[in-house]
């Protein structure tokens, strides 16, 4: 006992050092899981509210582009209000469980394989996890940590991100998701290899998850390939969404989705 | 003494905040950052206790961790490079060290590069193998840490000449 004592003492920097690293080791190995990093994460309140601090600096220098962003998207539904009554009304029901809080990006990263942002509405703004992220172009991501007031979101150009999508044309499915090369491009996975497929189509959101609802612009097809048992295709969509330059977004919230869970729990 | 602690606790917080601030939002050429934070470790004085020394190390890690959203892999490459630290000293200065008698600003120019380089070069190996995790990627870890480590070199060069206060 005396000698294992001895032992820890003469060697006490070498035994911290060890303990600490394997203390990173083991963060890091959690961070790599889907949904696992508890303790290390940009969305509690000092980092939070050191992000937005400096938010308060940088917004000025993107004022121009962002004004031209909102005026565009405003064109945009005035022309659809206008027009209003051309069109079919849509099912009021569905139409209706999804709710839209617009909220600010305080930290985006496009850089590393795995990409998260921070947004500055958290449980105070009744945002839950899961709840998605899009801006007036596309989609952005899905939020995954939440605290009082500020959450954390899974990128689409994360390489555990997952997103249930379709084409436009023929609503074949299938499943987005990104190898961490390009951040304007994210690969499509799982359409079925006798689909005909044309570049320059449209891929949009299928609303078979609960987290997005239908019809949500995500890109546009620029190349596909055969999968190696070349019965799937490998897409390569071209996001509509500059992610490398994001600052108002807005968070879907599905109001239907305790009761879309329900329905799923019981079906298993 | 006093002096000595006060300047680290400012260069902790203040390498903190402009790497999560500024450094890591460049993004040169698409994907290139420097990580100036790592100049708290090699700046820090030598003759110190080392088992502090490492600690605030991995606290400085995990505190641009936080930031950054990587899990520990900033904290587990700062606290490799801390405890190798030494090492390289005895390395690049030679018999200087033996007497702790390392000065940074006062050293040779060639011989504060050599050391730089190495701990940057190793630190940035053990970020990216970590952020990267997977072994089918070597060459891309390579390139990373080659040119990340370059940018962060010239930066580190840059800062501590800029606050160095040697008065000729």
């Amino acid at each position: 006992m005396q000698q294992l004592f001895n032992f820890f003492i003469k060697n006490k920097t070498f035994v911290l050092f060890l303990l600490l690293f394997s203390c990173a080791l083991s963060l890091t190995i959690q961070s790599h899981e889907y949904h696992r990093s508890k303790f290390i994460h940009s969305s509690n309140q000092i980092t939070g509210s050191i992000y937005g601090t400096f938010y308060g600096i940088t917004q000025y220098f993107n004022l121009k582009k962002e004004n031209n962003l909102l005026l565009e998207e405003n064109s945009q539904l005035k022309k659809l209000v206008f027009n209003q009554e051309k069109f079919v009304k849509p099912d009021t029901v569905l139409q209706n469980s999804f709710e839209l809080f617009p909220s600010l990006v305080y930290k985006n990263s496009f850089a590393l394989p795995n990409n998260y942002l921070t947004l500055n509405k958290g449980r105070n703004d009744r945002i839950k996890e899961d709840d998605g992220v899009i801006t007036s172009k596309g989609i952005v991501g899905i939020i995954d940590k939440t605290s009082s007031n500020y959450s954390r979101v899974i990128s689409i150009l994360n390489t555990k991100s997952r997103v249930n999508v379709k084409l436009k044309k023929t609503s074949h499915f299938g499943v987005l998701s990104w190898d961490g090369k390009s951040p304007e491009i994210t690969q499509l996975k799982d359409v079925q290899g006798m689909v005909k497929i044309v570049v320059g189509d449209t891929v949009i959101t299928s609303g078979y998850s609960s987290t997005f609802p239908p019809n949500i612009p995500v890109g546009s097809i620029q190349s596909f390939r055969l999968n190696d048992t070349e019965d799937l295709y490998i897409i390569d969509v071209k996001l509509f969404n500059d992610m490398t330059n994001l600052e108002h977004v807005y968070i879907i919230k599905n109001t239907d989705i305790n009761e879309l869970r329900a329905l799923n729990i019981s079906d298993e | 003494m006093n002096n000595i602690v006060f300047i680290n606790i400012v260069r902790f917080l203040g390498l903190v905040l402009l790497q999560v601030v500024v450094c890591s939002h460049i993004n040169f050429l698409g994907y290139l950052n420097p990580y100036v934070y790592v100049l708290f470790v090699l700046l820090y004085p030598v003759s110190n206790n080392r088992l502090l020394f490492i600690f605030l190390s991995f606290l400085l890690g995990l505190s641009v961790d936080m930031f950054l959203d990587s899990g520990g892999t900033h904290a587990a490459a700062s606290v490799a490079i801390a405890y190798i630290r030494p090492l390289c000293l005895k390395f690049s200065f030679g018999s200087v060290y033996e007497y702790h008698a390392v000065k940074f600003s006062n050293t040779d120019f060639s011989k504060r590069l050599v050391y730089f380089l190495i701990l940057i070069f190793i630190h940035h190996f053990i970020l990216f193998s970590l952020v990267i995790f997977d072994q089918n990627e070597l060459l891309l870890i390579f390139k990373q840490t080659f040119y990340s480590s370059i940018f962060t070199l010239l930066l580190c060069l840059l800062l501590s000449s800029l606050f160095s206060s040697k008065k000729t």
